[in-house]
């Protein structure tokens, strides 16, 4: 559906995006994730036409951007990071004009009322968009984006600025848009990704550090074993001991408290079971554990240590003082990550 | 192209920016018009319409300098320039729908006439002899619309240009008036003769130079009721260049 080919963007002198390529097929729901001015944005950009490559191509459903810009454009709709929305226009007179200028050929009464419901902007149909909360006009943002049902929609941050209801019914909406449509979204609210994509793209710094299946990246989080454990005990000793457990990769005391039990996070080797064993060596000492539930791994450490990493390549120095830094804070999401950045550079070549 | 004229030609009167054009230009029209020819018992209209092309240094830039600018400052550009419309089009569109606006002032502004031809039938019915010379010439008056709507034009194309320069309307607006201005007065300047009688300017080159950019030398053959196609063409091409140059504004944001 979309085929981006070693895409080139210079703002100057300045490389905004670096070698970019990746296929997005029918019917996937793709994130886009990266830091500010990682360079999602511009991608957006080139791949809507409003900006124009450097170098590299772009091929919506076969059509050369470049060669047939009308024809491409009219399979996307797009919502830029701020909704174009006209504030003088009520929001009818609005998508009345989106309608017209994207040259639809549906039933205009009856699309826009559909597109309506499904965004649920009725109640405001006839109101000045001016008027309109933040959480509204982004829907009439999305709304417009919807005209004409485009194959392809790319949304740029869709759930900035909602409140906690709105962000959920968006994210719904995108994942029942992926049904029959190709969605791009790109955010940087990890969880957002998780809830909502199929497959992640994680770009930094202008080039693609990652490209996973959502699902590869969730089992590869659930894998990790740590735990947050509560003992009764003096703390020191207590982590000495956590310390010295087989099978146990680390161990670090938490700041929480509750009397006089600590809480400690653990984190035992990958395939080895280590509860069962610290409950009887604890009860052994004397020390009551009256606490264990499993921590997950945090997803949002996982991303951060792929653009860590893949920052630290050429920096050898620092690669280094992070590595040592990591080993002891974030070990699993460090292998991770270093699995998925690995993979993502065997796939190029 | 449709869409955005509609779209451009409703956003003038759903905001006050029409509605104050349309009225600053029918009232300062109707001043000229009494001042001119009532006032001072003529039924010559040269200086009305002379008069009238000054006012628009301030009037067309009240048309043009929001076309481009606010789109750029509300980021609406991004949903025209995503959709699949061209540039020139979009271009093309905005610079009729002004147009359409300035146009529509100018034909409403000839009800300033029916007085002057009021008078000139009454004057006419007290005549004993043939007095059909008698009333404004209705061929000056045709030739002089003709050429106010083709400067009209070229002004509304160069504001347009300037407006796609920058985000602030108000910047949008000056710089117009500037441009505007200075063509207005660069005409004048050329036409101006010392005491004896010579121009002021001695050299024909730089007077040659001068009258290129002097849009108003080429309006007074449309006074006399003469209709000058190399004006027409001149004011025409001076409206293309400008649609061009604006629709490569845009273009060359897009590679940049």
């Amino acid at each position: 559906m979309i085929k981006i080919d070693h895409l080139v963007k210079n703002y100057g002198k300045n490389r905004a995006v670096d070698d970019i390529s990746f296929e997005i097929g029918r019917g996937e729901i793709v994130g886009f994730l990266g830091k500010n001015g990682a360079g999602k944005s511009t991608t957006m950009n080139i791949l809507t036409g409003y900006l124009s490559s450097t170098l590299g191509t772009v091929e919506i459903d076969g059509i050369n951007v470049l060669d047939d810009p009308k024809a491409a454009k009219k399979k996307i709709g797009y919502l830029p990071e701020q909704p174009p929305l006209y504030l003088d226009m009520t929001v009818e007179e609005y998508l009345s004009f989106g309608y017209d200028l994207k040259g639809c050929e549906l039933n205009k009464a009856k699309h826009l009322e559909e597109i309506c419901e499904v965004v649920g902007i009725s109640d405001v149909y006839s109101r000045v968009i001016k008027n309109l909360s933040k959480g509204y006009r982004q829907r009439v943002g999305i709304a417009q984006a919807l005209i004409g049902n485009p194959p392809i929609i790319i949304f740029d941050e869709p759930t900035v600025g909602l409140d906690p209801k709105q962000v959920i019914e968006v994210r719904n909406l995108i994942r029942t848009l992926g049904r029959d449509h190709t969605v791009i979204l790109s955010t940087h609210i990890l969880s957002e990704v998780q809830a909502v994509c199929d497959r992640i793209i994680i770009i930094n710094k202008g080039k693609i550090v990652a490209d996973e299946k959502t699902e590869n990246i969730n089992r590869a989080v659930q894998s990790g074993r740590r735990f947050n454990v509560k003992i009764c005990g003096p703390q020191r000793e207590v982590l000495a001991m956590l310390r010295e457990r087989p099978g146990v990769v680390y161990a670090e005391a938490l700041s929480e408290r509750d009397g006089e039990a600590y809480s400690y996070a653990v984190e035992s080797a990958p395939g080895v079971d280590i509860r069962k064993g610290l409950f009887f060596a604890l009860a052994e000492r004397g020390w009551a554990m009256i606490g264990l539930e499993g921590a997950g791994m945090n997803i949002e450490d996982i991303f951060i240590s792929i653009v860590d990493q893949s920052e630290k390549k050429k920096n050898k120095y620092e690669k280094k003082r992070t590595r040592k830094k990591a080993v002891t804070r974030n070990s699993r999401e460090l292998e991770i990550a270093d699995a998925i950045i690995k993979k993502n550079e065997e796939d190029k070549q | 192209m449709t869409a955005i004229y509609k779209k451009e030609l409703r956003s003038y009167f759903i905001n006050p920016i029409g509605y104050v054009f349309v009225g600053v230009f029918l009232t300062v029209a109707a001043l000229l018009c009494t001042y001119t020819t009532l006032k001072s018992a003529s039924y010559n209209t040269s200086a009305y319409f002379s008069f009238l092309i000054m006012s628009f240094i301030i009037l067309i830039p009240l048309l043009t300098m929001k076309l481009f600018s606010e789109e750029k400052k509300l980021r609406t550009e991004q949903l025209i320039l995503t959709s699949p419309v061209s540039i020139t089009a979009t271009v093309l569109g905005k610079f009729f729908a002004a147009f359409t606006v300035f146009v529509g002032s100018l034909l409403v502004s000839c009800v300033n006439f029916i007085p002057l031809y009021a008078i000139a039938i009454r004057e006419r019915a007290g005549q004993s002899y043939s007095a059909l010379h008698i009333g404004p010439v209705t061929s000056e008056i045709i030739g002089s619309l003709i050429g106010i709507i083709l400067i009209g034009a070229a002004f509304i194309a160069i504001g347009m240009f300037i407006s796609s320069l920058t985000e602030d309307q108000l910047a949008a607006a000056i710089g117009t008036i500037a441009v505007i201005l200075f063509m207005v007065i660069m005409g004048l300047v050329n036409t101006m003769t010392d005491a004896s009688g010579n121009p002021i300017i001695s050299s024909y080159a730089v007077r040659f130079v001068i009258d290129w950019i002097s849009v108003l030398s080429r309006f007074y053959n449309f006074g006399y009721g003469i209709f000058d196609f190399s004006a027409l063409l001149y004011y025409f091409s001076l409206c293309a260049v400008f649609v061009f140059l604006t629709v490569r504004v845009y273009d060359r944001r897009r590679w940049n």
